[in-house]
């Protein structure tokens, strides 16, 4: 199907005009308002997925800002949209329509909503403008509106200290990653005199100072994605927040994952397959080392999670676990590019984004439903739920089975192609893959057992089902989780093989632009 | 030589401003950290545009002559901004730790633990 151009930037303007315009609506009624947040972004999903069908079919698509014609000095930013983009752009607003749904009874007794929902529509712009942005100064300016918008969020409830103390931690990290980026953009601006990502990785030379771009570009996108050693605002930002706002926290955190992809694969791609540093290939280098802190990922997040306490704080750690497998499996494609068993890693990795994003989302949900109801989230206190909350704990079973990668659900999919891959390229990285997924379904059965299951305890004899557009949320991802679970070659042909190849094919994103003319 | 000042200082901005970001603990000298590198990337891009004996980049009734390049002064511009909302935004959540802890000692403001 084809869509006009212009769609591009209303993606990421119908977001922030939503946000100035909620503070207003919100003067008129409360109700009004939320439904006015669900509508816009509502409509800004459709537009996703027109986008989508269109790339999908026809391919790249761009949009140019400024000066058309390249006759006077150029100012101009340019959106280029490819298949790996539109897939990150479809997880954050499904993940974003289904928070919002669950918050409108989730925050219903909190004050300052209006600010809550203009902060959402304010990330979601970011988050979108982050992965749909062909211009290198463009993504740190989403960047930064990203980190604002969410370390806000992250501090919400306000009279917690934890959550102040949590939105600290957060804020210096994005302000110090984003200032990194700042840095390395004026490193390659130096050097080229351009900022659009196509034309500069048509003439990256892979000097000395591109190395140091490229080390600032992968800590400071890395730190911001969570990944062992940067990992540990992750558990505290996820833990504090309010459980509407640790299920964007999720696409906020594979927004800045989608920029490493971004930075390795498209700007240093022709870095990344002809160049050879002491007789190793560039690649190589930089595969192994993303599959070493991949590994060490997996394994702390693993070993954190079985010793936690804190419901959401287990969840987090389960998280950085997962960031941990979908970074193996690109790091698996990167080591071995070019070959059929490098292609299903990536194949694997990248959809295991969209997997983690969905069930870690789950359980997020759940763990502010068990909140919500009780007003406990330390696992010690709680006990036999799954007498009063029948659905919570059906939706609580799916979301772990799924996270420790049982078939037939999604988890499952993805992981076998990240273990059979690996195992070509390491066995030992397989194993101790595998063997970790094994721990995590441990963790989550425990969690299982002392939350839900036991003896009814007397404080909780009362305790409801949560209100039903907090079930109605749950209920989406864990049908979207079976659905894909089910039948995941449907979604791996459609989706996952296009941003895959998108990934590679980092020729056809600089030609769109270099040689295009635009 | 004299060119590379501007550099030099650049990376003594940023130094300095890791240094006070790891080993301060005052939550305020952290903030102040976090300036400093502000300050030294905003300087280097601002460097990156000047040319040799070069006037400001404005066309109408310009003198002639070499212009300084305006796309770095409009990225300073922008990433000035932003540095003031996130300057902003910390500085009021150290306020508001400073009401809930009564210290502003990194050390002692650690309720979140492992």
């Amino acid at each position: 199907m084809n869509v006009p151009d212009y769609i591009i930037p209303l993606i990421v303007a119908i977001p922030l005009l939503g946000a100035f315009l909620t503070p207003l609506v919100s003067r008129i009624n409360d109700k009004l308002r939320n439904i006015f947040v669900i509508i816009v972004l509502a409509l800004n999903a459709v537009l996703v997925f027109l986008l989508a069908s269109d790339i999908l079919t026809t391919g790249i698509k761009t949009y140019v800002f400024g000066a058309k014609d390249l006759s006077y000095p150029i100012v101009r930013i340019l959106f280029e949209v490819d298949a790996m983009s539109i897939f990150m752009a479809i997880i954050s607003s499904i993940l974003v329509l289904v928070a919002v749904v669950y918050s409108w009874s989730f925050m219903e007794k909190n004050t300052g909503l209006d600010k809550y929902y203009t902060l959402i529509l304010l990330l979601t712009a970011g988050m979108l403008g982050m992965v749909l942005t062909g211009d290198m100064f463009n993504f740190f300016v989403f960047l930064e509106i990203t980190s604002i918008a969410s370390c806000a969020l992250i501090a919400f409830w306000i009279h917690r200290g934890e959550s102040v103390e949590a939105g600290f931690k957060y804020i210096v990290i994005s302000a110090m990653g984003a200032l990194f980026v700042l840095f390395a953009v004026a490193l390659l601006y130096g050097q080229y005199n351009a900022l659009n990502i196509a034309l500069l990785s048509s003439v990256i030379q892979y000097t000395f100072l591109d190395k140091i771009a490229l080390v600032l570009l992968i800590v400071a996108l890395a730190m911001k994605a969570g990944i062992v050693p940067m990992h540990m605002w992750l558990p505290d930002s996820y833990g504090s927040a309010p459980s509407s706002i640790s299920i964007i926290l999720v696409s906020a955190t594979l927004a800045s994952l989608y920029g490493v992809f971004r930075v390795i694969f498209t700007l240093y791609g022709n870095v990344l397959s002809n160049i050879a540093n002491f007789g190793i290939p560039v690649n190589v280098f930089i595969g192994w080392l993303i599959v070493a802190l991949a590994m060490v990922s997996i394994l702390i997040g693993v070993i954190m999670a079985l010793i936690q306490t804190d419901f959401k704080r287990l969840i987090a750690y389960g998280a950085v676990a997962e960031l941990g497998y979908m970074f193996l499996g690109i790091g698996a494609g990167i080591t071995a590019l070019g070959t059929a068993y490098g292609k299903t890693a990536l194949d694997g990795g990248i959809f295991h984004i969209i997997n983690d994003a969905l069930d870690v989302g789950l359980l997020f949900l759940v763990a502010g439903a068990i909140y919500y109801a009780t007003k406990e989230t330390s696992l010690d206190k709680l006990g036999g739920l799954a007498r009063n909350m029948k659905y919570t704990t059906v939706f609580f079973v799916i979301g772990l089975l799924a996270v420790a990668g049982m078939p037939p659900l999604n988890g499952f999919a993805s992981k076998l192609l990240i273990y059979e891959s690996t195992f070509q390229l390491n066995p030992i990285l397989a194993i101790v893959a595998i063997l970790s997924s094994i721990l995590l379904l441990a963790v989550f059965v425990k969690v299982f057992y002392s939350a839900f299951m036991g003896p009814q305890l007397p404080k909780f004899k009362d305790v409801k089902e949560v209100p039903k557009s907090m079930l109605f949320s749950m209920g989406v991802i864990a049908c979207i989780i079976v659905i894909f679970g089910l039948f995941p070659e449907v979604i791996i042909n459609n989706i996952v093989e296009p941003a895959a190849n998108a990934l590679i094919g980092y020729s056809e994103y600089i030609s769109q632009v270099v040689a295009g003319g635009i | 030589m004299i060119y590379n000042i501007p550099y030099l200082a650049v990376a003594a901005l940023i130094l300095l401003g890791l240094y006070a970001l790891i080993f301060k603990r005052n939550l305020i000298k952290m903030v102040i950290g976090i300036t400093l590198i502000e300050s030294g990337v905003n300087l280097f891009l601002i460097t990156l545009g000047y040319r040799k004996e070069s006037i400001a980049p404005i066309y109408t009734s310009s003198p002639g002559g070499i212009m300084s390049f305006p796309v770095p002064q409009a990225l300073t511009l922008t990433s000035i901004v932003i540095g003031v909302a996130v300057i902003a935004l910390m500085l009021s959540l150290v306020m508001h730790i400073y009401r809930h802890y009564g210290t502003l000692d990194a050390r002692e403001t650690r309720r979140l633990k492992e």
